[in-house]
């Protein structure tokens, strides 16, 4: 018989690999806070409010470039918009929920705490599943917030020609691949990076380059859906 | 290159972003219930939104490091990226993409 303690472990545990991913991501995002002359604290609060690495990283940088605070803000919103996605596919699990747990568990929802959690629910019926969502979740922001703040005391220290600002987009690099499952998702990659480097290349003012390519991305992404490209 | 934001606004841009992010993760978790479907249309719509996002994050870094187009094999960041591309492939794996990625642009910087 399932007891909230074990599945709760059952949920550290299944994290457990994926911490090995986390950990490098999350020193990045405190060296990358501490290069654009941001502070520890405001490293940990990123890290522990906002909890959104991908957006973090984002936000830092185009923090770094002065960019206007409504693209730094709208920036963050396009790139989590993909949890609003996880929020969707989660949802009946967590239906009959508090509402005090519904936040906890809005507060914890990453692409990490989602997978595992979504592939043991999948595969196990009698699950608590709220527990075992913890368990993942807490562990992963535990993980989180000790490495950024590692990240951000280590950052000042680095010398600038060993080039760590390249850490970032090796991050998001790491999270793109896995995203080209069809033709299609390689449509709103190809063209989404594109778009983004001709905005950038054209010096377009205020950093948008974020924002219209992911819009022009996930048209043509639907597009080459639409017209039946294969698988 | 060091914010020209002060204390005060970085904290109120993490208020903000925390506010929208929490929304944005609780949206379908409160809805449920009010609404048992996602729109088809949203479904598939945020469907593409990674791939657009995080291509949009790692292209301009790695075509034009420095704001101007470099395409050539001069560019240590492109050859080190296609390299941790081929490890992110082959491993999916974050550590194993930034240490080949790291790897290979120390190796260009200083050995090569």
């Amino acid at each position: 018989m399932p007891t909230v303690s074990s599945d709760l472990l059952d949920g550290v545990r299944a994290a457990g690999p994926l911490q090995l991913g986390i950990a490098p991501f999350g020193l990045v995002a405190g060296v990358a806070a501490v290069e654009q002359g941001l502070s520890v604290a405001h490293a940990l609060g990123f890290s522990s409010i906002v909890f959104a690495g991908a957006s973090q990283l984002a936000m830092i940088e185009l923090l770094g470039a002065d960019a206007p605070l409504a693209i730094v803000v709208g920036t963050a919103v396009v790139i989590n918009l993909r949890t609003m996605m996880y929020s969707a596919s989660i949802a009946p699990y967590f239906r009959d929920l508090t509402a005090r747990s519904k936040a906890l568990a809005s507060y914890l929802l990453t692409d990490q705490a989602y997978a595992v959690s979504i592939a043991r629910y999948g595969r196990d019926g009698g699950t608590d599943r709220f527990a075992y969502y913890v368990g993942a979740g807490a562990s992963l922001w535990l993980v989180w917030q000790v490495t950024t703040v590692a990240g951000a005391l280590l950052g000042s220290g680095l010398p600038p020609e060993w080039g760590f600002d390249f850490a970032a987009p090796l991050v998001f690099l790491a999270l793109l691949v896995p995203t080209l499952k069809d033709r299609a998702s390689g449509a709103s990659c190809l063209v989404g990076g594109l778009v983004a480097t001709v905005v950038v290349v054209a010096g377009v003012p205020f950093h948008l380059d974020i924002i219209v390519a992911a819009v022009v991305g996930v048209l043509a992404g639907l597009a080459v859906d639409s017209l039946g490209g294969d698988a | 290159m060091p914010t020209g934001y002060d204390s005060a606004t970085v904290w109120l841009v993490i208020a903000l972003a925390g506010v929208l992010t929490f929304a944005i993760r609780g949206s379908f978790i409160y809805l449920f219930g009010r609404i048992d479907d996602v729109p088809p249309a949203v479904e598939s719509a945020l469907e593409y939104v990674p791939a657009a996002v995080f291509a949009a994050l790692v292209f301009p870094a790695l075509l034009a490091p420095s704001g101007d187009l470099a395409v050539s094999v001069g560019n240590d960041k492109l050859v080190a990226g296609a390299l941790a591309a081929l490890a992110a492939w082959y491993t999916e794996r974050v550590l194993a993409t930034i240490l080949v990625g790291m790897g290979a642009l120390w190796v260009l910087r200083f050995v090569v």
